[in-house]
């Protein structure tokens, strides 16, 4: 572990602004491979989905996948880029075991898409962040170490490499520097991979799932001094997966160099690796001014010239912005601001959309995510739609409690079994026996029973003190385990207390 | 053996064949024994697959005299440089470090020729990686010229030139990165093409420099280079620098033959000092029977080519160190691990591997190519290459405006004695200082041969170049020159060729 001295966060901020930079790939979802014909299938068997082009066997040429330079310009367009006329890819020169060709084709200094903005929002504030570019380029392979303990290669008995993603195509999408209301930083950090998650996500031309790798972060963080124009030593944090990692990530990085920085220390310049579960990161590979990739244009492939026409064609069919669209709902399902906010907030726009589509009203959906949802979320650390329980599945537990069949506290149980892998809302029910009693013979005697344990409560309502009620109905549920129809039990009371 | 058969052009062959008076098998086994006996001491095929090539002779003979309608050359056996991939024969490309590497795909000029049904005879040697001027620094060893077999065939095309002049095969495919086919061409007295950059497909040819290699025809006559030209030309959507249009007419301009009138231009600094008077004097006198045949002949100056050879000595080099990345010993070729290494990394076995198997002259370029793309050098070395390739095609445009086809001698001397350049790297470079241009700028040349050197009795080549996509205007203007040394000669040249010792 870091022997690292931290300086609490907002202490931090009394003396450093945070400048943050921000790198998310994204990869295409494509049917075949950035410069070839083979699958892009996740998981499949390793090294089945190669050729000789993707393997880079001596000879094997590449050829642009028309389909990923179209969904390179959606992008761009959604990110309110300038297109290129005529761009280049480039070769980046590095060895490495899982990259077939020993250079990533790649986009160097005449990138697809350029000069573009996203506006975000936290917290009711709106923040602009400029886009320096967004590169179309090819993932590589995986290798995989195997023995030791750790997974790394050191101490591994021997390495596999697995090429069936090398060649997949990725696009790369760099912001310019952001520098927004310092304590801001991590949450606007947070709320940009998100949105571009979303804006993404929109157009369909990627699955972007952080857990699957389909959608990775990289946080760049340097700190400058109040008052200070010159700009701090940088670290690189990467391959961050998921938002709540990207906005804790922030955190961590400007509490680790206010303590180097405090202690008179100098940043380093390297690659950092986030760790889940203590929520710090470690050093990677200290990357220094060496580095040099031998950038040059790629001989073996045509240049990219997308003509005006296809570029308007594509703007012309591009879904509706996130921020139109948030309007949109907003006055179908008459939010407030303020749920709205909350909605957004809590990441769970697209799971009440997806709840409402499902069956529900929007405020029982909003209810349900917002409420139960968000407390789960919180107590485990998961984002929303990795809690394991579908808008669907929700729906259809609403769709329960309407027929009467569960009540709201009984619905809890259904969560907890469905999250648990027990099966559909309905199985769940009838597996863990949550049915609602409303059969008036047993309801009626459990109510006898509770008039006859509390004389006190059944005169007061005899007297008309309607209120009371409560108690004897709490006292019937208990007896029933929560599985009693609350408000047929009430009539019960009702019409045995008035004869 | 049969003489006659291995003697005969091509397009003769084509047409026995097509007459049925002679068999693919009987034309295939003559140049097997051919190669048989003579190959030993030449050392042109690096790899000879004689069951492949009798197969599929076998085979075109069986569908011809089932009546099928069969491409013009099928049945005609051919020879490949080893720098082309074949599904299920050794490629090397002359390099240790693809010692026993078999591809399990062709490269599509090889599935071109298979699909016409001309039987492949085997692999042909090559300076490694296609980095030469001489076939002496294959791993293999080098070939010997045909003509005076103590004399350097040319390269890094030596094997596939060797074995054309040798009556080895009457066809033969190399590949030409900085004069590669035509060079080899004027040293063995056989003529030699290079189309237009993209007219043949590069998929499958192992890349020294993806922006300047080219495959072509490598043949003893201009016809028979035609009806190769055509045969493995034309666009494949499986290299995205191959022009999407079909290949020019030049079987029809082969056989045109008629420069009346065509405007040739002889390019002053291809041709004054370095170059070796015996080829300046054919030189010369191929271009006054040019001028005899009512072609009109100027002096044409391109200024920047004083630029040109330092240009492709950086833009070759550049593109060959990241195109050789690949041969890391991870997933194909030789792995040599590291001596006395207990638990080598990765990056030891990459650099062992690479150590062992890269030779000298492939170590040079890389390194050469590698310090011209880094940071800080980028801009004065491969960016101003690039700058000069813009110049150069400029000022060849410039030329072509007023002439037709452009002519100079194709290699500045006769073929050199074995390991006379090989230690003054620099002096080999020279060698293509007239072929370069081409490559550098996209253009198509061919070389034919023009007779003997008088001081050493070796052959003479020379160079035509035409505009992009106008390689019918070399083959017009060839056949035609070729047509009046013949008629000169009262036969072809390379009839005069020595005959060689059979060795069994």
């Amino acid at each position: 572990m870091s022997s690292e001295t931290l300086v609490p966060f907002d202490e931090a901020l009394t003396r450093y602004d945070p400048v943050m930079g921000l790198e998310i790939h994204i990869e295409l979802n494509t049917a075949t491979k950035m410069f070839c014909g083979c699958p892009t299938g996740f998981g499949a068997e390793p090294n089945t989905q190669v050729c000789p082009i993707c393997l880079a066997l001596p000879g094997a040429l590449p050829v642009v996948n028309a389909k990923a330079i179209e969904s390179a310009i959606r992008m761009g367009l959604a990110l309110n880029c300038e297109i290129a006329t005529w761009c280049r890819f480039a070769r980046k020169n590095y060895f490495y075991p899982d990259m077939p060709k020993n250079f990533q084709t790649s986009q160097y200094d005449e990138p697809i898409a350029f000069d573009g903005f996203v506006e975000v929002e936290v917290e009711g504030e709106t923040y602009r962040i400029e886009i320096e570019r967004a590169h179309m380029e090819e993932d590589t392979g995986k290798a995989l170490h195997v023995g030791g303990s750790t997974g790394r290669i050191h101490g591994a008995d021997f390495s596999l490499v697995d090429y069936n993603r090398a060649g997949i195509p990725l696009i790369e999408i760099v912001t310019r520097t952001i520098e927004v209301t310092p304590e801001k930083a991590p949450a606007v950090a947070r709320a940009y991979v998100s949105h571009v998650r979303d804006l993404i996500g929109g157009l369909g031309v990627s699955d972007v799932r952080m857990d699957q790798g389909s959608l990775r972060a990289d946080v760049n963080l340097s700190l400058k001094p109040k008052g200070s124009e010159v700009l701090g030593t940088r670290s690189e944090t990467k391959n961050v997966n998921s938002f709540r990692s990207v906005e804790r990530a922030v955190r961590y990085e400007i509490s680790r160099h206010a303590g180097i920085l405090d202690a008179g220390g100098k940043v380093v310049q390297e690659t950092r690796h986030f760790q889940e579960d203590s929520g710090t990161t470690l050093s990677g590979r200290e990357k220094s001014d060496a580095d040099d990739y031998r950038y040059f244009p790629e001989p073996d492939l045509a240049p990219v010239s997308p003509s005006r026409e296809w570029v308007e064609e594509l703007r012309a069919t591009l879904p509706e912005p996130p921020a139109v669209r948030r309007s949109r709902l907003q006055a179908d399902w008459k939010f407030s601001d303020l749920d709205m906010r909350d909605t957004i907030g809590a990441g769970a726009l697209d799971l009440i959309v997806a709840t409402v589509e499902a069956g529900t009203t929007p405020q029982t959906a909003k209810k349900w995510w917002l409420g139960e949802m968000a407390r789960r979320a919180n107590e485990t650390g998961h984002d929303l739609d990795a809690l394991g329980i579908t808008p669907s599945q929700v729906a259809e537990i609403q769709a329960l409690i309407d027929a009467g069949r569960i009540n709201d506290k009984l619905a809890r149980s259904v969560f907890d079994g469905v999250i648990a892998g027990e099966g559909s809302p309905e199985e769940v029910v009838v597996g863990r026996q949550l049915e609602v009693v409303s059969d008036d013979g047993a309801l009626g005697e459990a109510v006898d029973r509770a008039i006859a344990g509390d004389p006190d409560a059944a005169q007061k309502i005899r007297d008309g003190n309607l209120g009371v009620a409560g108690a004897l109905i709490g006292a019937v549920m208990k007896e029933m385990r929560g599985q009693a129809d609350a408000g047929r039990v009430r009539e019960l009371i009702l019409e045995k207390l008035s004869s | 053996m049969n003489p006659d058969l291995t003697r005969s052009t091509a397009d003769e062959l084509a047409r026995s064949l097509a007459a049925k008076d002679v068999s693919s098998v009987e034309i295939t086994q003559a140049s097997l024994d051919r190669i048989a006996a003579v190959d030993g001491d030449l050392h042109a095929f690096l790899h000879v697959d004689a069951d492949g090539a009798l197969a599929v002779a076998a085979e075109i003979d069986a569908r011809r005299s089932k009546g099928e309608q069969l491409s013009y050359l099928a049945g005609v056996p051919i020879a490949v440089k080893d720098v082309l991939a074949t599904k299920g024969l050794p490629t090397t490309c002359g390099s240790k470090i693809l010692e026993g590497w078999i591809p399990p795909y062709d490269a599509t000029v090889t599935a071109r020729l298979k699909a016409a049904g001309l039987p492949i005879l085997g692999k042909t040697n090559m300076d490694e990686f296609a980095m030469g001027s001489s076939t002496e620094h294959s791993a293999y060893g080098p070939t010997r010229n045909p003509w005076d077999r103590t004399r350097v065939p040319g390269g890094s095309g030596g094997g596939s030139a060797a074995a054309v002049a040798a009556f080895e095969a009457p066809l033969a495919i190399g590949t030409d990165t900085g004069g590669s086919i035509r060079q080899p061409g004027a040293l063995t007295g056989t003529v030699g093409v290079k189309p237009t950059y993209g007219g043949v497909s590069r998929y499958g040819l192992v890349a020294m420099a993806s922006s300047l290699d080219q495959a072509g025809p490598v043949t003893r006559t201009v016809l028979d280079a035609a009806l190769l030209h055509e045969l493995i030309g034309g666009h494949d959507p499986m290299d995205s620098t191959s022009i999407p249009e079909p290949v020019p007419g030049v079987v029809a301009a082969a056989r045109r033959a008629d420069v009346k009138g065509l405007r040739i231009g002889v390019v002053k600094e291809l041709g004054g000092e370095g170059f070796q008077p015996g080829v300046r004097a054919r030189f010369d006198e191929a271009v006054e029977l040019l001028t005899s045949a009512g072609a009109e002949v100027v002096e044409v100056s391109i200024p920047s080519l004083q630029y040109a050879l330092g240009a492709y000595y950086l833009v070759m080099p550049s593109e060959a160190s990241s195109n050789l990345a690949k041969f890391d010993a991870m997933r194909y070729g030789v792995r040599v691990p590291p001596a006395g290494v207990d638990d080598p990394s990765a990056e030891q076995v990459m650099a062992s591997s690479r150590e062992a198997g890269f030779g000298d002259e492939v170590k040079r370029r890389i390194i050469l190519g590698t310090y011209a793309l880094s940071s800080g050098y980028y801009d004065a070395y491969y960016g101003s290459a690039q700058k000069v390739r813009t110049i150069l095609a400029r000022d060849f445009a410039a030329a072509f405006a007023g002439v037709d086809v452009l002519v100079s001698p194709t290699s500045p001397t006769t073929a050199y004695p074995l390991g006379d350049k090989l230690d003054d790297p620099l002096a080999m470079y020279l060698g293509d200082v007239a072929t370069i241009p081409a490559n550098l700028i996209g253009i198509p040349g061919l070389s034919l041969p023009v007779g003997l050197a008088t001081e050493d009795d070796l052959p003479v080549g020379l160079q035509f170049l035409a505009p992009q996509k106008a390689d019918d205007r070399l083959y017009n203007a060839a056949a035609a020159l070729e047509r009046l040394l013949e008629e000169k000669w009262g036969g072809s040249l390379i009839a005069q060729a020595p005959e060689l010792e059979v060795v069994r």
